[in-house]
């Protein structure tokens, strides 16, 4: 691995621009793993890293986390959740800190394992929280349709689900920053192929390689990008050959299909999006964890000083916070990048401060 | 290196308090330290150690155990509590002597339980020679405890000619750790049902008393030892940096690690440096005698796996710096919270 990753090091510098140039690596398991390995120490100076709006948690609202807890709150329920959300501060609280007041809230790492929770415990009602991208989005549609089918009637989901290509668009068209390359998540094109990538090189002119998360996967990914930009012929590549085809996974996105359509949804630093949530189809609107359990009007507030949003769209790198590693720290985190195990700030904090 | 001392703000005690990171250091340090805390105690180290006399002190610890599930590959509570005392007392270098056991137990825990639990503390007391000569039995009702929780105290023996401290530490010291990292950990977490993994680890939990009798019978020079248990290998080498003002490199690559836990550990996406461990002593041994040390582990029962994985550099900022097997460097810190309850 060690000479596969000299050589795309060896190929980046000779063959790295004049100009810098900044690529944007929106998926929040390759944040991690470039700041895990100490990538950025061997890249040439002109080959500038920016992360993007790539991890679920981050880009879940103060709004979103102030609700579930409203509901978990108000009605006996029991919430199911992934562990990263469990520590999202919301305005007042947090799902951790209502677990430890005595709510009924469980991690899992599976949706199956809320299903089957409410199957064997029919007198209680069970939410799951639903987040994540297209990765994680055929799995909940699975659980809602055996919900649906078997009749189990205590289960509801908390849809927050995300879709990642509106969400490059609208940073393509954002003055603000600059991208000249996408790296482009691995498990999320596994579903969805590259042909939904296909607008960015063809209207936008932007290259992106659809790369794996192993150190040498990035390395080469890089070199396919500089490559495509040097040449100025940018196109969608997939470096990920054994997991990622141009098709995708068809029977996933039907079964997405099936069960959800497209609506808006609000992301944290990027604000109201056509087109990139999901909500469920007529047909399984019983299980909508939202219409089911009603609350009050949600009065969110971001934290103050809080600049998860500008982080989120790359702008401004964690250590450009004021709050990074002050008042915002992993035991303290002010906002959901510095608690998701895929925030930008909690790699930077946890593997990119030095000597 | 002085800590500095934060306000303890916190309302309740969460899990996060309990899993051996910063929660836990930050509940100790600036909570437990400012009712209960002195100058023997406030050196948290894993055995107090108290003067009796000019060639004899006496080594003295104590812990509980609630790991869950209670039988788990490689062991269960029972061999764990006798394990964690002695390997707690062995960082002192000392000749263990005896052990306290008290048991805390549900009401409606089956006997057939409990006899297996008592079957494999009497085993794993034979093999470390020690017996148990004090003890306790608490009886609360269903839902009061987890099935069955288990308190320990364990006293030893120091020679004062040959202390061993993390105050001995010295520039120039190999670290040497006698195995694995994370197999403990790893099998617990198979055995939950919320994770859902097959894995043939077996927790490596066993009683390290004699491979450090052997170690220090062939040197002199054995500075320091400490357990890597939770919080892992990581979470000590981080303490003992910032608690000398020493830098400690560690190397990645010489880290032993089980294939089959990389691959879980990935698949986790959890760190297998910050994975507890329960039979991993991470030694600090003199530059010189590094290599005989590491050769007399390798012929232990214990340490047929020991490597050299890092360095002990001058005094500086009390950091460790992990060099990659990709040759990039990053430092380790400790970790906020794995979310990994009841691990030992």
């Amino acid at each position: 691995m060690k000479k596969e990753i000299n050589d795309f090091t060896k190929s980046l510098i000779d063959n790295r621009p004049s100009e810098q140039i900044n690529i944007m690596e929106v998926c929040g398991t390759h944040t991690m793993a470039i700041s895990r390995n100490g990538l950025r120490q061997i890249l040439p100076d002109q080959i500038n890293l920016i992360s993007g709006p790539g991890c679920p948690v981050c880009v879940t609202s103060s709004k979103d986390i102030d609700w579930m807890i409203e509901i978990i709150m108000n009605y006996p329920v029991t919430l199911f959740t992934f562990g990263d959300m469990i520590r999202v501060p919301g305005s007042a609280s947090s799902l951790q800190f209502e677990k430890a007041s005595g709510k009924d809230i469980r991690i899992c790492y599976s949706p199956l394992d809320a299903l089957d929770f409410a199957k064997n415990n029919p007198e209680r009602d069970v939410i799951f929280i639903a987040i994540g991208f297209e990765t994680t989005i055929p799995l909940t549609s699975v659980i809602v349709k055996r919900a649906y089918e078997e009749n189990i009637n205590n289960f509801y989901i908390f849809n927050i689900h995300k879709l990642v290509p509106p969400a490059l668009e609208l940073l393509l068209l954002d003055k603000e920053i600059k991208i000249d390359g996408f790296l482009c998540p691995g498990h999320v094109s596994a579903i969805i192929g590259s042909l939904p990538y296909e607008f960015i090189a063809a209207k936008y002119r932007i290259p992106c390689v659809i790369s794996g998360f192993e150190p040498a996967d990035i390395m080469e990914s890089l070199d396919m990008l500089v490559r495509q930009y040097n040449s100025k012929k940018p196109a969608v590549e997939i470096q990920y050959k054994r997991v990622v085809t141009s098709s995708g996974n068809p029977t996933a996105v039907s079964m997405i299909d099936e069960i959800f359509e497209p609506c808006d949804s609000y992301w944290r630093g990027i604000g109201n999006l056509p087109g990139s949530g999901l909500k469920l189809r007529e047909e399984y609107e019983g299980l909508d964890a939202m219409k089911k359990f009603p609350v009050g009007p949600i009065i969110s507030k971001e934290p103050p000083g809080c600049q998860c949003g500008s982080i989120l769209k790359g702008i401004i790198k964690p250590f450009e916070c004021k709050l990074f590693a002050k008042a915002c720290r992993p035991e303290n985190p002010i906002g959901p990048c510095m608690v998701s195990s895929e925030g930008s700030c909690a790699a930077y904090y946890k593997y990119e401060r030095s000597r | 290196m002085q800590k500095v001392k934060k306000d303890f703000t916190d309302s309740i005690i969460q899990l996060s308090h309990g899993d051996g990171g910063l929660k836990t250091a930050h509940l100790i340090n600036d909570l437990l330290l400012d009712y209960i805390g002195n100058d023997i105690l406030g050196k948290l180290e894993d055995s107090a150690v108290l003067k009796l006399d000019e060639n004899k002190s006496l080594a003295f610890t104590t812990d509980s155990f609630v790991v869950n599930p209670i039988f788990f590959p490689g062991g269960d509570i029972g061999k764990l509590s006798v394990c964690g005392t002695v390997n707690d007392l062995a960082t002192s270098g000392c000749k263990p002597l005896a052990m306290s056991l008290a048991f805390i137990l549900e009401e409606g825990f089956p006997i057939s339980d409990f006899k297996k639990i008592l079957s494999s503390i009497k085993k794993t007391l034979d093999e470390a020679d020690l017996r148990i000569i004090t003890g306790d039995t608490k009886v609360v009702e269903k839902g009061s405890v987890d099935r069955i929780f288990i308190n320990t105290a364990g006293i030893g023996i120091v020679d004062n000619n040959y202390t061993i401290s993390p105050d001995k530490i010295k520039t120039g010291d190999k670290i040497i750790i006698n195995g694995p990292v994370a197999d403990h950990g790893l099998a617990i977490l198979s055995q939950r049902k919320e994770f859902d993994f097959k894995t043939d680890i077996i927790s490596d939990c066993a009683p390290l008393n004699g491979l450090i009798s052997d170690m220090t019978a062939v040197s002199g020079e054995i500075h320091a030892l400490r357990d890597a248990t939770r919080g892992g290998l990581a979470t000590v080498l981080f303490e003992i940096a910032r608690n000398s003002g020493l830098d400690i490199d560690l190397f990645q690559e010489s880290v032993p690690l089980r294939k089959q836990a990389r691959g879980i550990c990935e698949f986790l996406g959890m760190d297998p440096l910050y994975i507890a461990n329960e039979g991993k002593m991470v030694a600090f041994v003199g530059r010189d005698d590094a290599d005989k040390v590491l050769e007399i582990m390798r012929s232990s029962k214990y340490g047929k796996e020991s490597a050299i994985i890092g360095e002990v550099l001058k005094e500086g900022k009390g950091i460790v710096v992990l060099k990659t097997d990709i040759g990039t460097e990053r430092l380790l810190d400790l970790h906020y919270s794995e979310q990994l309850p009841r691990i030992c």
